[in-house]
């Protein structure tokens, strides 16, 4: 039974610290919070189903047409909901505007695709086991993504200039850094990882349109909690979510298990706004 | 170009409130004699539309008013159904009158409006519209999931109220009548010192704690009334329903009824209440597009956000769009400041005190032992160049920062540090360097923002209109056109103020100042960006102000304007005093002609 609450809880962890590493992405280019981060989740496991279990391709095309979904919406999300109202940033107008994206593809999603929950076909044809590819595919997937991003934030120049925007983007456009590109590739990069998030997590997740306002909540407690822009507190914190989420569940059943993790994160916010590892913020007058 | 003059009866708003009612009495009739015209289904949608307007007349205030970005307010709704559905039906106690149900259920909503809304005191825009997100998911799973209470997916029957309200246009009258009550309220509370606050803290924060605005309390006020509300619409949802599962409980619902005030626009009351009839009845009209109508209010938020902010609310402020005066000049009435500043309470021979206060942000010594007194009826100049820490000094006094060292004290008990709210209380107002205003009030309305702390009526007295909160408005009102009248600008009263030049806004927040009837008037760079004629009645101004017993600090670059009014002066240089002392000592100090005024 532990072993299954471990399993399960460090998989859906794992998922929830992808979405959180998507907010991230976008926050760090941007200042922006989006809402579209769950959606992306959502349409990883929708497209994932679409195209390798209604059409039938490959799984490696079905993969990279999903991921290439997640970068299409990640690129509209920056043209559409978010450089119009970069310039007045002071008036969160984009808590409005990519909220209204996201119930976009949402409702598109619910429409065209169907409002129950689809089965996601299973990706490696081998037989079904305790530790199964339902538990392993998200954590490799995160893996995968917490490796790659330290090679491109540490070792590339485009890595480096995306930490130099998310330092000060005043200072980077200064030096002469393209500052339009490289937030409409952030914003590419955290379409790919929130629907690699959604795809490595849909045995689990279902395809399902409901995801997205769900995996929206969940996938921002690890950011609240790890400290915005932080990507290591987000997994460190979604992994812990996970965990607490499972153990709840089978303590006191799945409902409360809901409200136990939506008390904690209320009471550890109302503590510590900036979260468990960030720093306040001087409020300038 | 005509030129437009207001008349006075205008100008004091006067002329205004059967205007403002007529599309509320037009709403009052055309919702009365409904029944006339037709019935069967679209008593139904008239019965929603109602239903919904409940709801969203408190959201309102939370959304369009206080700007608190409340996405998950359906998890209200949810709350309030199910517990008039359960209360009436008896599933876990002997089955209530649904009045009292209902009375329950609004105690209920209530009390999880406090606990949803709280965060908004400490947490972020976006952080706060993702824990309302949370928190409607998981009133729907509970309600999932609580079979015994909630009867789970399968769900459970609405409330039937009792005659004459069993039928299809009793229950329309029923909920026809609540909204209008509703509407009365806000309505009411819109046009008090609450509805001007919240507006305060949703466009100029920093100004509203000055002008000694509390946040918490207030917006603890408003989330108990707007939970309450909108649990009784979910008993009014859960009767017209008369059959709820959680299906019926979708996000969409919330996002109609915050685009419902999205739409209307912020500030108002009738935009809002136009919106949710649209939203409600304009489905009906196309069929076919009822299953993309959640896509199409998505659709129309983002246009909205991205394209007219300012929603119906400004489409039908027709008033604004008159051309202004061209031309127009500033010019103050001392004398009346006398009647403004009749009698300060404590017969005026204070003086507010800084004592070796120093502060540093990390390396930098922002202000490094300073010392200066300000006496009642005294103007005291502080100059120096950029970076000196005029701003910080005053920043320490009204208590957005915290000394490292030192004192403030006024007549000589300290100030609380950090405690922003209470230097209104104790009479110390203050300006901003860049003025910070409500853009969509009018020029009267932000003027009466600085005379909230000293209303006398409640919460609830507003929400009922009640003689004290009548007598209330009265006398802000009038307070707030005499300090109008004082700084020059009464004639520009009833116009919103994002549409007056710079130097018409600097007066305006004079004038807001004065409405605290300051011991002690802090000012930030008053002359920035006036004409030297301006600048030449703002110094008469301020000279009549000390002379009527306040204590003025004023921090200023234009050295002859300083030099002109000031009675003591001290110059500031890298957080020190470089000088202090009479004008004349300091125009003729050395150093500071060399460090400073350029000689």
């Amino acid at each position: 039974m532990v072993e299954s609450i471990v399993s399960t809880g460090l998989a859906i962890g794992c998922i929830y610290a992808l979405i959180g590493i998507t907010y991230n992405v976008m926050f760090s280019a941007s200042r922006v919070f989006s809402f579209t981060a769950g959606t992306l989740g959502m349409l990883g496991g929708v497209l994932g189903s679409l195209f390798i279990g209604r059409l039938g391709l490959p799984v490696a095309v079905g993969f990279l047409l999903a991921l290439a979904g997640g970068v299409l919406l990640g690129i509209v999300t920056e043209i559409v909901a978010v450089r119009p109202v970069l310039k007045s940033l002071d008036q969160h107008l984009y808590v409005l505007s990519t909220l209204a994206l996201a119930l976009m593809v949402q409702q598109f999603t619910a429409i065209e695709w169907g409002t129950e929950a689809r089965p996601f076909p299973r990706l490696f044809d081998i037989a079904r086991g305790g530790f199964d590819q339902e538990f392993w595919l998200p954590m490799l997937a995160c893996l995968t993504v917490i490796v790659g991003l330290e090679l491109l934030y540490r070792h590339t120049l485009i890595g480096r200039a995306f930490l130099a925007i998310a330092e000060d983007t005043y200072a980077a456009r200064a030096l002469g850094l393209p500052e339009r590109s490289l937030r409409m590739a952030s914003y590419a990069l955290a379409g790919a990882i929130g629907a690699l998030a959604g795809f490595a997590g849909g045995e689990m997740l279902l395809a399902f349109f409901g995801n997205g306002p769900m995996l929206t909540f969940y996938g921002f407690v690890p950011v609240a909690l790890g400290g915005m822009g932080n990507n290591r507190g987000a997994v460190v914190a979604g992994l812990l979510l996970g965990l607490f989420q499972q153990t709840a569940n089978f303590l006191v059943g799945g409902i409360f298990a809901s409200v136990a993790v939506f008390t904690v994160f209320i009471i550890v916010l109302l503590a510590r706004p900036e979260g468990l590892a960030g720093a306040a913020v001087q409020r300038r007058v | 170009m005509t030129q437009v003059r207001p008349s006075r009866a205008d100008a004091l708003g006067a002329t205004s409130t059967l205007g403002v009612a007529l599309p509320f009495l037009a709403l009052l009739v055309i919702g009365v004699t409904l029944p006339l015209f037709g019935g069967g289904y679209w008593g139904v949608i008239a019965t929603r539309a109602c239903v919904y307007w409940v709801l969203v007349s408190g959201l309102n205030l939370v959304v369009g008013f206080a700007g608190q970005i409340a996405i998950g307010w359906v998890a209200l709704l949810t709350l309030g159904a199910y517990t008039t559905s359960v209360l009436a039906a008896g599933n876990v106690m002997p089955s209530l009158s649904p009045y009292l149900a209902l009375a329950i259920a609004a105690v209920v909503g209530a009390i999880f409006g406090l606990i949803v809304g709280l965060p908004a005191l400490r947490l972020r825009t976006f952080y706060f519209a993702i824990t309302t997100l949370g928190f409607a998911t998981i009133v729907t799973q509970v309600a999932l999931a609580w079979q015994s209470v909630t009867g789970g997916g399968v769900g459970v029957a609405g409330p039937i109220f009792p005659k004459p309200f069993d039928s299809q246009w009793g229950f329309y009258y029923f909920c026809f009548g609540l909204a209008a009550i509703c509407t009365w309220m806000t309505a009411n509370i819109a046009a008090s010192r609450f509805g001007r606050a919240l507006t305060a803290i949703r466009d100029a924060e920093v100004a509203a704690e000055a002008c000694g605005i509390a946040k918490p309390p207030l917006l603890a006020l408003v989330f108990l009334f707007s939970g309450a509300v909108a649990a009784i619409a979910g008993g009014l949802f859960a009767s017209l329903q008369s059959y709820i599962t959680p299906d019926a409980f979708t996000l969409d619902l919330s996002v109609l009824f915050f685009i419902a005030i999205l739409i209307g626009g912020r500030s108002s009351i009738l935009g809002p209440l136009l919106g949710t009839i649209l939203l409600t009845v304009l489905p009906e009209f196309a069929a076919p597009l009822v299953a993309w109508s959640t896509f199409l209010y998505a659709v129309l938020l983002l246009v909205i956000v991205l394209a007219m902010p300012g929603g119906i609310a400004e489409l039908l402020d027709f008033k604004n769009r008159r051309p202004l005066e061209s031309g127009r000049a500033i010019v103050p009435r001392p004398e009346l400041l006398d009647r403004l500043l009749a009698a300060p309470a404590d017969g005026g021979a204070g003086a507010l005190t800084l004592e070796q206060v120093a502060l540093a942000f990390g390396g930098v010594h922002a202000i490094d032992g300073l010392d200066l007194e300000i006496r009642s009826g005294q103007i005291h100049g502080l100059i120096g160049p950029n970076g000196s820490g005029k701003t910080t000094t005053l920043n320490v006094i009204s208590g957005y920062y915290a000394q490292q060292s030192g004192a403030v004290r006024l007549n000589g008990a300290a100030l609380p540090v950090l405690e922003r709210h209470r230097r209104a209380h104790m009479r110390i107002a203050r300006t901003f360097q860049t003025p910070r205003i409500v853009g969509s009030a009018s020029v009267l309305q932000n003027v009466m923002i600085g005379g909230t702390i000293d209303g006398k009526c409640t919460f609830v007295e507003s929400l009922l209109s009640l003689p004290r909160h009548r007598r209330d408005e009265v006398l802000l009102r009038d307070t707030a056109m005499l300090a109008l009248s004082a700084v020059g600008l009464e004639r520009l009263a009833p116009v919103r103020a994002d549409r007056l030049q710079h130097s018409e806004l600097r007066f305006t927040e004079i004038a807001r100042a004065l409405m605290l009837r300051p011991a002690f008037l802090l000012l930030d760079e008053p002359a920035a960006g006036l004409s030297a004629e301006e600048i030449g009645r703002l110094g008469a101004l301020v000279v009549a102000i000390a002379r009527a017993g306040t204590g003025v600090l004023l921090v200023e670059h234009h050295a002859d304007l300083i030099f002109d009014i000031c009675h003591h002066v001290t110059v500031l240089n890298l957080g020190k005093n470089l000088a202090a002392g009479t004008p004349a000592d300091i125009r003729s100090h050395r150093e500071v002609v060399n460090a400073y005024l350029g000689g």
